[in-house]
Formats: structure tokens, C-alpha cells, sequence
């Protein structure tokens, strides 16, 4: 490939191996084949001095951000100089870019329309993560939901002596009158059960 | 009420905000503190500059960057208050500490003799062809970077020669010097105290001691916010200014370090959080200390006026280590950057103790002396630099001159 076209090299930070493995899947099917992910900060300025990126990512919760400012400012450990990547015309990446928890450095002069596309790529695959990480996290709630619901009709279906779906309908008209969730109402219920001595579980 | 973005790093210094919300007074103006805890200063920097902040607990050489054209952004940030005054130490490793000591007895109070030490320390590993000490800072827009190079300097050890300077995170530090990746480092509470706990460090001297009455936090304000918004920031400055009282009174220490302690604020154990606020550290690995004045204060000596004169000096320690070059036009934006006339107008009508000068003479008290001020007396200082030169901000073309680095060690 002439020079000229050469894709620029990109170094992931990012100490979420999963999250930068599919960042790196998503560059590389978008035709970067120089991609590099480092996890560790330890001896970041060797490393960077000798991996050369054109363009540095990490993600923003990162604490190590100061210092890896700090290494770019110091001209003679990165022999060119890196800046924050920043698009004074384009606001609304930027705003994306840290709504998505991602930060990207260009080497100086690079074209910017050749770095928008990578930035856009990691604020998706970041955006993408957050998503999955999200869903994980309220099959998992959904699922203990359900379970503590069981819980709190079993008990009203041995206080009460009525059977299933009038339990569940009472603990659904209670949660309207109150204005809250289901789950809430059947969790106060198996917990004031539980400090009375009647445990859910062992229904 | 006003809902307000405000970020914070999880320092003892973040005190003034977080009182400010937990203890009501931001409510009873009005105001709805959100607030935020972030990992790096680039991020507090970042999200200011994207207005996901309207306002900030910020290391005070930041604003003045961002004005001088030194960040990424072109957001224009204020300082119209300052969060306190001190609060910084030089922690160093065990080892570094014992052969400090061989040369003179470690009073934290004492910046000169300590410093004299440790440049014999420097000479001697320096004849004996060992490595050059590391320091480690938290940023290099921030005044402990600037008050541990004014005191190697003056101790005639030569930052950047003789010893190196880095930038490392607040919660690394107390690891980094118990692995031997520095051998100390300059940050704010509860850092020292951390390191101290876990028995890796020792504290040498603090920032008390190298400046008197010196500046460390402020609140960084996007200015255009501020200029959309007068009476809200009016509003904000009472609640915080409040806020500043009520933290100053040694009676509520043991709650404010209580509320410090919250795992959504610094997530640290109070009795880390504790010496910090209760002087405590000036004692906590001495072997002596002869005065104790207040290590973080943040209320009494006009403790949040953000003077001039501190933005002057922070700008001629940015000039000295190469950050920026020297112009009218720089002294024109650090002039606009603190903003004193903010502060008092906000504060006229609370009866606030509020200096009438925008800018002191910095080293000009020795002792605690009444000054003018609006509405009551006040009192200031001492002001002092260790090695006992001054800083006239008026004078600041001779100042920046004659801290002109050699170009090499004779």
C-alpha cells in the first residue's frame, strides 16, 4: 500500500480486556491492521515511544490521564508531540466521546477526518459494552426480581390462605395505591417476614 | 431549585463542597449540588470544558492554564473563590527519611533545614554515582508541583538535575514509594496520611511551611456559565462561603470527617481523613516540631478570597519552569482569570469578612497582623516563604528574571 494511505497505527489503553478486545475487533474489520492494546500503565513512556501510535485511546475513568499527559509534554521521551484529540468545530463528538467514557490523543498534524472515523468507532464499541454490561446487570436484577416476588406470594398464599394469582394481584394493587414497583412492596414484605421469623425461603 | 454540576477529586480539600451539600447550605440557597467524583484532573478539565460541569473543586494553576492557551479547549474557565489554603506535605520512603535525618533532626516545620539536608543526601549519591531521586506530583498545573520545585530550588537542589520530577495519580503514590518507584512525593491529604498508615513513608516538610497562607484548590467556574447566570454563582459563593465556616469550626471536625469518609465522597476511613483536618499530621512521624500553625484551613485569614497575587505567583512558577513564556498579554488574562470582585460582590450582603485589597505582597507578614477589610476586622499571614524573599506581584518582571534557572550546575 503506498504510504500515503496507510492506515494510522492505534494504541488501546485500557486495563477492561474485554472492552478493548472489541474495540480492536472493530477497528480491524474496519481495515486497521495496526492496532495495539496495553493494560498496564507500568513504563508507559518506553512503551508508547516505542510502539510510535498515531493515535492513542483510553478509556476516561482511567486516574492514569494526568500522567499520560504529562508523558506527551515531555518532548524528548515521545519524539512527536501527541495532543488530546479535539474537533473545536465538532462539540457534539467530543460531548459523545465522554458521555461514551473514551478519550482519544492524535499525533500533531494528523488529517482530523482520518481520526474521526477511529474515535467513532471506540464511542460506539464503548457505547456497545456499556449496553451489554447494562443488560447483563438487569437480567440479573430481573431475575432476582422474579424470585422475591415468588417469595412474597408464597407468603401472602399462607397468610391469606388464597391462591396464586390473587396473591400476585394484591401485591400489584398494593404497589399502585403506594406508587412503587412490584419488586419493592414483595421485597419489605419478605424482609419485615423474615425479621418476624418466617422465612420466604423456607415456604 | 437550581440544579449545579460540580466535580470533585476525592481530596480532604473537597471539604467546602461536599459541606455544602451535606449540611444543608446549598439547599437553603437555592441550590440543587450535584455532584460528581472524577479520577483525573483531565476529565474535571474535559467536562467543564464541555459543560457537562458548570463548576469544579480544581487544582488552582488550572484555570490560569486554560486561559493562557495551554488546554486542549478554548473554554474559558473563573476562579471567583478559593477552597482553602494549605494542605499539602512531602512524604518520603523510610530510607530517604533515615538519611535525611543523619543531617539534621526532621521538623516539618522546619522547610529550610530539611531542605539543606536533603541537598547533602543529593551530593553525597551524586559523588557516589547512584540514581537521581524521583519526586512524584499530581499534575504539572498545580501547586504542589510548583511549592516542592520552589523548595528544591532554594535549597539549591535543581529540579529536573539534580532530582526528577513525575506525574503520578494521588492513589498510587503510597504504593509507588513502597515499591521504590519514587523515593517521595508532594500531594494533598489524605494521600500522606495513606501512606503513612500502611508505614511506607515519612512526611519531611509541608506546604505550610514552604509558603505560609498559600493556595492549593479553587472553584473553577466556566465563564460563560458565569456571566449567563450572576445571581445563581451569588447563591452558590453564600452556600459555599457557609459551608467554609462551619468546616473551620473544630467542633465539627470529627462530623466532616465522617462525611468524607462516605464511600460516594473519598472512601477512606475517617481516622485517615482525620489528621488532615485536625493538624495531627504535623506530628504524626517528627521528631520534632517546634510551631504548629493550621495545615489545611479553610475558612479563617480570609482562607476562600481568591487573591490575585496568589494567580501571579502560580503564573511566574509556570513562566520559571518553562510552561509559558513571559507576556503583557498573559499578565492580562491571569489578572482576569481571579476574580475577587465576584467574590465580594456575592458576599456584601452576608457580613462576610472580606479583604478591601485584591492583592497582597506575598511574604510581607511574619505574624498574624489586622488588615483592612470590609465590615469587621481581619486578620492575615504570617504570609511567608520559607527561605524569607518575597513576592510583590507588582515587581513580577524582576521576580520572574531573577529565578531564571543557571544552565547548569557549577
Amino acid at each position: 500500500m503506498p504510504m500515503l494511505t496507510k492506515m494510522p497505527s492505534v494504541l488501546i489503553i485500557d486495563d477492561n480486556a474485554a472492552r478493548a478486545s472489541i474495540i480492536d475487533a472493530g477497528l480491524k474489520a474496519a481495515g486497521h491492521d495496526q492496532v495495539t492494546i496495553i493494560q498496564s500503565m507500568d513504563g508507559i513512556a518506553i512503551k508508547i515511544m516505542d510502539i510510535a501510535p498515531d493515535v492513542i485511546v483510553i478509556d476516561i475513568e482511567n486516574p492514569n490521564r494526568d500522567m499520560l499527559e504529562s508523558v506527551f509534554q515531555i518532548s524528548r521521551v515521545v519524539k512527536r508531540p501527541i495532543a488530546m484529540f479535539v474537533d473545536r468545530s465538532d462539540n457534539a463528538t467530543m460531548q459523545s466521546a465522554i458521555d461514551a467514557g473514551v478519550s482519544a490523543y492524535v499525533v500533531d498534524g494528523l488529517r482530523q477526518d482520518r481520526v474521526k472515523s477511529i474515535l467513532d468507532m471506540a464511542i460506539s464499541r464503548f457505547n456497545a459494552y456499556s449496553r451489554l454490561e447494562r443488560e447483563l446487570e438487569e437480567a440479573k436484577s430481573a431475575l432476582q426480581g422474579k424470585k422475591i416476588i415468588d417469595q412474597a406470594k408464597q407468603l401472602i398464599m399462607q397468610a391469606r390462605q388464597i391462591n396464586e394469582d390473587e396473591a400476585y394481584k394484591l401485591l400489584r394493587k398494593t404497589a399502585m395505591n403506594q406508587s412503587r414497583k412490584i419488586t419493592e412492596v414483595a421485597e419489605s414484605l419478605v424482609s419485615s417476614a423474615s425479621l418476624l421469623g418466617a422465612s420466604g425461603k423456607d415456604i | 431549585m437550581i440544579e449545579i454540576n460540580a466535580g470533585f477529586l476525592p481530596l480532604t480539600d473537597s471539604a467546602i463542597l461536599i459541606a455544602a451539600k451535606e449540611m444543608g447550605f446549598a439547599e437553603n440557597h437555592g441550590i440543587d449540588l450535584n455532584l460528581m467524583r472524577e479520577t483525573s484532573w483531565a476529565n474535571i478539565r474535559d467536562r467543564l470544558a464541555v459543560g457537562q460541569f458548570e463548576i469544579a473543586h480544581c487544582l488552582a494553576p488550572i484555570p490560569l492554564a486554560a486561559n493562557l492557551g495551554l488546554s486542549p479547549f478554548s473554554t474559558k474557565l473563573i476562579a471567583p473563590m478559593a477552597l482553602g489554603l494549605g494542605g499539602n506535605a512531602i512524604t518520603v520512603s523510610n530510607e530517604l527519611f533515615d538519611a535525611i535525618s543523619e543531617h539534621t533532626i526532621v521538623d516539618p516545620m522546619n522547610a529550610k533545614d530539611v531542605g539543606l539536608a536533603l541537598a547533602k543526601v543529593v551530593e553525597t549519591r551524586r559523588l557516589h554515582n547512584q540514581p537521581c531521586l524521583q519526586f512524584g506530583v499530581v499534575h504539572p498545573f498545580s501547586a504542589h508541583n510548583f511549592e516542592l520545585r520552589y523548595w528544591l530550588a532554594a535549597s539549591n537542589i535543581i529540579p529536573d538535575v539534580d532530582v526528577s520530577i513525575t506525574i503520578l495519580p494521588p492513589p498510587i503514590m503510597a504504593d509507588a514509594l513502597n515499591n521504590g518507584q519514587i523515593d517521595g512525593f508532594c500531594v494533598g491529604e489524605p494521600w500522606n496520611s495513606v501512606a503513612l498508615s500502611k508505614h511506607c513513608g515519612k512526611i519531611i516538610t509541608v506546604k505550610p511551611a514552604i509558603w505560609a497562607s498559600s493556595p492549593e484548590k479553587v472553584l473553577a467556574v466556566d465563564e460563560v456559565w458565569a456571566n449567563n447566570n450572576p445571581d445563581i454563582l451569588h447563591q452558590l459563593i453564600k452556600a459555599l462561603y457557609e459551608a467554609a465556616v462551619w468546616c473551620g469550626q473544630s467542633e465539627n471536625l470529627s462530623e466532616l470527617a465522617n462525611i468524607l469518609s462516605q464511600s460516594n465522597y473519598l472512601n477512606v476511613t475517617a481516622d485517615i481523613i482525620m489528621p488532615g483536618l485536625d493538624n495531627s499530621i504535623l506530628t504524626a512521624t517528627a521528631e520534632q516540631v517546634e510551631t504548629i500553625p493550621r495545615f489545611f484551613e479553610p475558612h479563617a485569614g480570609a482562607a476562600t478570597f481568591p487573591w490575585q497575587s496568589h494567580a501571579f505567583w502560580l503564573y511566574s512558577q509556570m513562566v520559571r519552569w518553562g510552561q509559558i513564556e513571559h507576556s503583557s498579554d498573559n499578565i492580562k488574562s491571569v489578572r482576569s482569570t481571579f476574580r475577587p470582585d465576584i467574590y465580594r460582590a456575592a458576599l456584601s450582603s452576608l457580613g462576610a469578612i472580606i479583604p478591601t485589597a485584591n492583592s497582597k505582597v506575598e511574604g510581607a507578614l511574619s505574624v498574624r497582623t489586622p488588615v483592612g477589610a470590609a465590615s469587621q476586622s481581619l486578620y492575615l499571614g504570617p504570609d511567608g516563604f520559607f527561605d524569607g524573599k518575597a513576592f510583590d506581584p507588582d515587581q513580577i518582571d524582576s521576580y520572574i528574571s531573577e529565578q531564571a534557572l543557571p544552565d547548569s550546575k557549577a
